[in-house]
């Protein structure tokens, strides 16, 4: 009934409780991932790195002082940020997906400029992390925008030329609501990317189109006879579906981590 | 001094409910480390241990026994949502530690659920009517995903502390950090404090 606390303790980052202050983010570049995602890679000075899968909490606030908080996951591989030209000032990617009407995610992939200037802090989360000394079989599973923590851990695997088997799959809407494609094709031989389209495929695409279920993920997946460490982030709908089905194909539970973004059930 | 973002406007919904660095949710979003356990009602306890030994068990008839209240309750989620006036159903805290024999050094509790999640919380948050074992939300039973068939209710720290899936409260003469508390969360979670990380 206890979660392996040998594991917990290996997680945490600094044995002395630390805070996390808040920290100023320039945004130095801006890429369209698709009509409605950016990419968004912002210097922060002082910033002491993350590991694969960490988020980070932003604070946006208005001349008169009116501020608000969202939580984004790095998109950027473990610690390492993006490579910095000449003398570093740690970089750190995120990406965002525009919810419709949204308080925040419209602000960032829209309107922030280059030069401007966010707050935030982090990192955040030392649970949905992979290490990437870990040698244990990795099954990424993303539904929509949750990719973006799954990418830090694909990024990171191939930054680090980790030889743990990984496979990754997707869960997009359409192929223009798809991140980065390009990118994913590229991912090291033997690393298995196979996505799943839940509207509409690819113009010459004979595959199947839906939802995915248990029979995809027996087919997909890495068994659980590998004992994979999985890693399932979406929304809340996906990753419910998706565990459950992984539990129900007799993975693991205690090697099933999840994260949540939304949207937001009853 | 906070900076300024550029044209932020953002969307002002200032609502004195609020605490700090919230924003108002409608739906009821869920938060959880893995994947949703699942309960067997027939052989469900709830129990309350201390020092090694169990001072009080019911079962899931006999939790269902026991008077209970309907909870009209803000919620607040250190993922930076606030759910207002959301009603649950459930047994009092005050109820069940009553059956028990406390000495006066236990002052601490650690919540322990299916799945292996745990947090911590001082006895005293736990009394006074500040704190539940939900089973009911919305006038249905609570589901599985948002922590039923019974969960932690403790609207007064941000809601992780409300353990979904509870089996015991262990009491202890010393505050041991639970899961998130551990991974760099705060030890107490007050949200009017923004208590969200270690060192807020
Ligand atoms: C740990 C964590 C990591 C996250 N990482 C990312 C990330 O890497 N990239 C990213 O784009 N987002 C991420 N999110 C989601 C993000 O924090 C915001 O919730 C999202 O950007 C919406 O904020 P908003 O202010 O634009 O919309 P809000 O003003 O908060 O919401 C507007 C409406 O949209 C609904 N809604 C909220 N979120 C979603 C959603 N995801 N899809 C559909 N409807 C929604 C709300 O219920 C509300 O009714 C993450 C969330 C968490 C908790």
């Amino acid at each position: 009934m206890t979660e392996a606390p040998d594991e917990v303790a290996d997680l945490v980052p600094d044995e002395v409780p630390h805070a996390l202050p808040w920290r100023v983010a320039t945004l130095v570049h801006r890429r369209q991932e698709t009509p409605t995602a950016a990419t968004l890679e912002l210097d922060v000075p002082g910033w002491r790195g993350a590991l694969a899968g960490q988020h980070v909490d932003v604070r946006l606030t208005a001349e008169d002082g009116y501020s608000a908080q969202r939580s984004y996951s790095l998109a950027s591989p473990a610690s390492m940020g993006l490579p910095v030209a000449g003398a570093g000032t740690p970089r750190i990617a995120l990406t965002v997906q525009v919810v419709d009407d949204g308080e925040v995610s419209p602000y960032l992939t829209d309107d922030l400029g280059i030069g401007d200037q966010i707050e935030l802090r982090g990192p955040i989360g030392s649970w949905f992390v992979w290490h990437a000394t870990d040698p244990r079989p990795v099954q990424l599973v993303a539904g929509g925008s949750g990719l973006v923590p799954l990418m830090s851990i694909a990024r990171t695997h191939a930054a680090c030329g980790s030889s743990a088997p990984l496979r990754l799959l997707v869960s997009v809407r359409s192929p223009q609501d798809a991140l980065y494609s390009e990118e994913l094709d590229l991912l090291a031989p033997g690393v298995q990317v196979t996505r799943v389209w839940t509207r509409s495929g690819p113009p010459a695409w004979s595959g199947p189109v839906g939802r995915i279920d248990a029979d995809l993920l027996r087919a997909t997946c890495l068994p659980p006879d590998q004992s994979p460490r999985v890693y399932v982030c979406g929304p809340t709908a996906f990753v419910e579906a998706v565990a459950d089905a992984l539990v129900d194909l007799g993975h693991d539970p205690e090697l099933i981590r999840t994260e949540r973004f939304g949207p937001t059930g009853t | 001094m906070a900076i300024v973002s550029r044209g932020f406007r953002g969307r002002r919904v200032a609502d004195p409910r609020l605490p700090p660095g919230q924003y108002l949710e409608r739906g009821f979003p869920v938060l959880s480390a893995g994947p949703t356990p699942r309960a067997d009602l027939a052989s469900w306890t709830f129990s309350i241990t201390a020092q090694g030994t169990t001072r009080a068990s019911w079962t899931w008839a006999e939790l269902q026994a026991l008077p209970a209240e309907d909870i009209v309750k803000d919620i607040h989620c250190v993922t930076k949502w606030t759910k207002l006036d959301s009603v649950w159903r459930g047994v009092s805290l005050d109820t069940l530690l009553d059956a028990v024999e406390i000495a006066p050094e236990e002052q601490f509790a650690l919540a322990h659920c299916d799945g292996g999640y745990t947090t911590n919380v001082p006895l005293a948050d736990l009394r006074g009517g500040q704190a539940w074992i939900a089973y009911g939300y919305d006038g249905a039973p609570l589901r599985p995903e948002h922590g039923g068939p019974a969960r932690l209710l403790i609207p007064h720290l941000y809601f992780w502390k409300s353990a979904k899936w509870v089996r015991r409260i262990d009491l202890g003469t010393t505050d041991t950090q639970g899961f998130w508390e551990q991974l760099g969360y705060h030890a107490y979670g007050d949200p009017w404090k923004e208590q969200r990380y270690w060192g807020d």
